[in-house]
């Protein structure tokens, strides 16, 4: 690992100056940058180590929402009964995710911010294949090799990378805001529009295998606002080849709201189909008014899934997103 | 301003207090040394073991202020004031063995040993946070604990064994 310096600012605005080098980077829990910097994905002159900010690991009620500091690990915020109550699917997100010691380190604001697994991706530097994301310009081994991992939704010719955040899923589907801070104030986005597909990103004009979210440079997330649904009840469903400490193939979660058996409000997001949490919307809103059994959910969850565009390694992801996501749909109506 | 100027700019060491099994140290170390890295080599504490240095296999876990982690996954710089405890800092001041280890040891929970300084760790962990109810959920809450001989039912009858003994 390349020598670099180190600051642990008291306050939020010490962070903010410091983050103003070249070079600079944030470290909350380090349990994905440490790795990212052992194989030359990111080489930071600096280090700005924000995880003893004040206030900013905590779950609390805040009016009808609920605010989760972007310093909670995820062990804190899977075990939260204030998280239970009110987001369920994204306490069970966070426990499905990674191991119990991971857990204990890594905060819920870094885990947004992980990086593709594409096993192209995360290799030591230097490679000797084409993976735009490390070396723009020098092709995607993923679309002609190995392409199982690859997303099915929003990718472009430039990279077919996913994204593999558990709890990032479940935000998506929780109608989530992220609370950004910088030196020049506070603003909140979507947790649904912080991140681009491929797609999009090209169509901004960035490119499109290294352009991964909206975060302005220096920018921090602070926290998540979840807004309070009493009627609803969501539920996360992970599909891995191991039970357990194991990223996953297809995730779904779900947040369902029941009147007599019938649907009054509905929100599915699917993980790792994607470089960004994929909600099928179109099912979403044609279900609404129908009652809560399979045979209706297959037929609206179909519509979106002809969207997809599969490599031969990850078609089989087509069927597993869409079996999930009616799994979990039904799973949250239960 | 080059690279390098801006390194040379820079204090190369940090000075940092850390307790180690309850001895109070004052180190000095790069920022970019590892707590797994520094427990070993530079004060010679070789139980707890490096199997990846990527956070996958769990044989390098410590409790860091009473909870387990990763020893690769840190760095010492971000230990300052922290207690941490190594498999060296399980048994007595007597020697004793700390009723884990006398589990692992009853139920014969390795082979090789290799994962065992982990698994200990983890274990005494788990009981603690009252995540041993059933077999089924040890097996979930060690399973960031790889064990390449595969003494999984061995290491699941001891963690039960032990929480037992410990009254969880
Ligand atoms: C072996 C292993 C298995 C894993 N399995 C899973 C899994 O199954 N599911 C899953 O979802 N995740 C998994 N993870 C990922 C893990 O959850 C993330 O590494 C962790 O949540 C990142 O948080 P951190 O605090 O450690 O981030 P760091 O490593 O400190 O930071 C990661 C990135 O986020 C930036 N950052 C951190 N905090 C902020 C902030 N508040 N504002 C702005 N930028 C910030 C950093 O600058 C850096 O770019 C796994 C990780 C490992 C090592
Ligand atoms: S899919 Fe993206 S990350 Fe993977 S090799 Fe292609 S460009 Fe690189
Ligand atoms: S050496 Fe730390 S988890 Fe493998
Ligand atoms: S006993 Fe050999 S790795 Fe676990």
């Amino acid at each position: 690992m390349k020598r670099f310096t180190y600051d642990r600012p008291q306050l939020e605005g010490g962070a903010f100056s410091l983050l103003e080098q070249p070079e600079a980077s944030v470290i909350a829990g380090g349990t994905e940058l440490l790795n990212w910097m052992r194989l030359g994905i990111a080489e930071p002159d600096h280090l700005v180590d924000i995880a003893r900010l004040p206030g900013w690991g905590e779950i609390a009620l805040d009016g009808e929402t609920l605010r989760i500091g972007a310093l909670a690990t995820l062990n804190k915020v899977g075990e939260h009964p204030l998280v239970d109550a009110h987001a369920r699917a994204l306490g069970e997100a966070c426990l499905l995710a990674a191991s119990a010691q991971l857990r204990n380190r890594a905060t819920i604001g870094g885990n947004v911010l992980q990086r593709t697994r594409c096993v192209y991706f995360r290799a030591e530097a230097p490679l000797t294949w084409g993976c735009n994301k490390r070396q723009p310009g020098s092709g995607c081994a993923a679309i002609a090799g190995h392409s199982d991992d690859a997303a099915i939704f929003g990718w472009s010719e430039s990279c077919a990378a996913t994204h593999p955040s558990d709890p990032l899923v479940a935000l998506a589907c929780l109608d989530a805001e992220a609370e950004l801070h910088s030196a020049s104030g506070v603003r909140r986005l979507p947790v649904c529009d912080l991140h681009l597909s491929q797609v999009e990103a090209e169509a901004e004009g960035e490119d499109g295998a290294t352009a991964e979210n909206r975060l302005e440079r220096g920018e921090l997330i602070a926290a998540y606002l979840i807004p309070l649904r009493p009627a609803s009840r969501s539920t996360y469903l992970k599909v891995r080849d191991r039970q357990s400490f194991a990223y996953s193939r297809v995730t779904a979660a779900a947040s369902v709201e029941l009147e007599d058996g019938v649907i009054g409000a509905l929100r599915i997001a699917l993980g790792s189909v994607a470089q960004r949490p994929w909600r099928l919307g179109r099912a979403e809103q044609a279900l609404v008014g129908e009652r809560l059994e399979e045979a209706s959910l297959l037929a609206a969850i179909e519509r979106d899934m002809e969207e997809a565009r599969t490599l031969p390694g990850s078609d089989y992801k087509r069927r597993l997103a869409r079996n999930a996501a009616i799994r979990a749909v039904m799973a949250a109506g239960a | 301003m080059s690279r390098d100027t801006q390194i040379r700019e820079q204090p190369k060491t940090h000075e940092v207090r850390i307790r180690v099994n309850g001895e109070e140290r004052v180190t000095e170390v790069e920022a970019r040394t590892s707590l797994l890295d520094w427990l070993r080599e530079a004060i010679g504490l070789t139980g707890t073991k490096k199997g990846c240095n990527e956070g996958a296999c769990g044989s390098c876990t410590v409790l860091v202020d009473g909870r387990r982690m990763n020893a690769c996954m840190i760095l010492v710089v971000q230990c300052e004031g922290s207690a941490v405890t190594t498999v060296e800092g399980l048994a007595g001041p007597d020697g004793e063995l700390h009723p884990v280890q006398r589990a692992f040891s009853a139920c014969d929970a390795y082979q090789c040993g290799y994962c065992t300084p982990g698994q200990l760790i983890s274990a005494v962990a788990c009981i603690e946070e009252g995540h041993t109810g059933s077999e089924e959920e040890v097996r979930e809450w060690m399973s960031g604990n790889l064990c390449r001989c595969s003494a999984y039912p061995q290491i699941t009858a001891a963690v039960m064994m032990a929480a037992e003994e410990l009254g969880r």
